[in-house]
């Protein structure tokens, strides 16, 4: 039947306009919490650069770096992983590149014969390693999108805990760090211990002149001091996720949105050859019931054909309101 | 001479500004004031009040209920993942907490966590009231 073909295009077009409503929508969504997301980033980096301002100093004082958390792993043999995904999808890559990264992290060691412990941060980490039987030690939902402090104080603690008990020798940090707008990318860190030799000894020295009085003393003072280092450099890491995260879904969304309206153009097209085709049908199908009266007659004379003008048959070629250069 | 004072915390900086003297509570050392030439010092915040007093006799108070303070070349740092200024206080709240905690230390008088909740909200309202 002429016109089923027209009337399942028309369907598909509409749908199509529809997806293309809500993917703008979530892309210009994102692109308001990219911004606000960056702020908070930005906004987070005060207290961090004075927290470090403060290890440097205790550096400098010589004060003696002596802590669980700062104590190198000679012979490690559980490593936890902590990943850091999103709760929602359609964020592109973002989800996949970061778990895939810590995966093949994660076998590298094993083959090694290092065992694991998996934290997981977002939905999505944790359906993916639940679904392929790895042991969860922790999964945390709801706070990627927008962390909070109090948020990165909580998984801070377990995995300070789970380290300094001796459960595992050494925490790495897999997330994606947001670099700029157009770019990101994933980061598989060690997190703990932290890198005191690095850090500590190297600035130390840069600054060793400053003379410090320390309350109640230098080693209290790190020992309060290290614990509100850790939530600081894990806030930051969960912050730039965010910003990641929806600069990510604003990407995907917009390529959505583009897609859409290829495909709104090519179906258009579609729809008119179905449509001119379905005409050329009719023509053809009038035509021949002509061409068959005019046989069972016999005779010459021309019931439909004289009356049926070229005009008729072909209105002049308007423009079809489904053309292709009537969407843009 | 001044103090330059700074009150960070990780969503952002809560307050930045002059002052001639700004006192804080430190573990183990009581209040200590710091004003200007103050040797370089870092020290561990209690919970309790900070006071900066500012030029023109304005005094501004913070609830610090732990953190750090950091004096170097008359620059005064506070640092507290959980500081509050008067005007974020909720007196209501705080009073609840605070009728909590007492609560709960009747019941149990070796309660930590309410007597901690106990210190804070009494922090809170002496802040909120000036």
């Amino acid at each position: 039947m002429p016109g089923a073909q027209e009337r399942i295009l028309r369907r598909r077009i509409n749908s199509v306009k529809a997806t293309k409503k809500i993917t703008r929508a979530m892309e210009l969504i994102a692109a308001s919490r990219v911004v606000r997301a960056q702020q908070r980033a930005n906004a987070a980096r005060p207290y961090a650069r004075q927290i470090t301002k403060v290890i440097e100093d205790l550096a400098a004082s010589g004060a003696s770096v002596d802590h669980p958390l700062l104590r190198p792993a000679n012979d490690v043999r559980k490593i936890a992983y902590v990943v850091l995904t999103s709760d929602r999808g359609l964020a592109g890559a973002y989800n996949s590149s970061v778990i895939r990264a810590t995966e093949r992290e994660l076998h590298a060691n094993r083959l090694a014969g290092i065992d694991y412990e998996l934290i997981t941060v977002g939905r999505k980490a944790a359906a993916y390693f639940r679904f392929r039987n790895y042991r969860l030690a922790q999964t945390y939902e709801g706070i990627s999108d927008k962390p909070t402090y109090d948020n990165a104080r909580e998984v801070a603690e377990f995995i300070t805990a789970l380290f300094e008990s001796g459960g595992v020798d050494k925490v790495i940090l897999a997330y994606t760090e947001f670099i700029s707008i157009a770019s990101q990318k994933v980061a598989v860190r060690t997190f703990l211990p932290l890198e005191a030799e690095e850090t500590l000894a190297e600035l130390g020295s840069a600054a060793a002149v400053a003379a410090y009085e320390f309350e109640p003393s230098p080693e209290a003072v790190l020992a309060a001091l290290l614990p509100r280092y850790v939530e600081a450099r894990l806030f930051a890491a969960l912050l730039d996720a965010a910003a990641a995260e929806h600069a990510n879904r604003q990407r995907a969304m917009k390529s959505a949105t583009d897609n859409a309206e290829d495909m709104i153009v090519r179906l258009g097209r579609q729809l008119n050859r179905a449509r001119q085709d379905a005409i050329t049908t009719e023509i053809m199908e009038i035509v021949a019931g002509a061409e068959g009266l005019k046989g069972d007659k016999g005779d010459g004379e021309d019931l439909f054909l004289d009356r049926l003008s070229a005009p008729h048959a072909f209105p002049a070629h308007q423009e079809h309101p489904y053309s292709a250069s009537g969407h843009v | 001479m001044t103090l330059q004072v700074e009150l960070v915390s990780p969503e952002g900086i809560l307050f930045e500004g002059e002052a001639d003297m700004v006192i804080a509570r430190t573990v183990d050392g009581g209040d200590i004031a710091f004003l200007t030439g103050h040797v370089s010092f870092v020290g561990t915040l209690a919970a309790g009040l900070v006071k900066i007093l500012q030029p023109g006799n304005h005094t501004q108070l913070i609830a610090a209920h732990r953190g750090f303070v950091s004096v170097s070349h008359d620059r005064v740092s506070i640092l507290s993942d959980v500081a509050e200024l008067a005007a974020d206080i909720d007196v209501a709240r705080a009073e609840a907490a605070k009728a909590r905690a007492e609560e709960a230390l009747l019941a149990r008088s070796d309660d930590d966590e309410a007597r901690a909740s106990l210190r804070r909200s009494e922090v809170r309202l002496q802040v909120a009231r000036g």
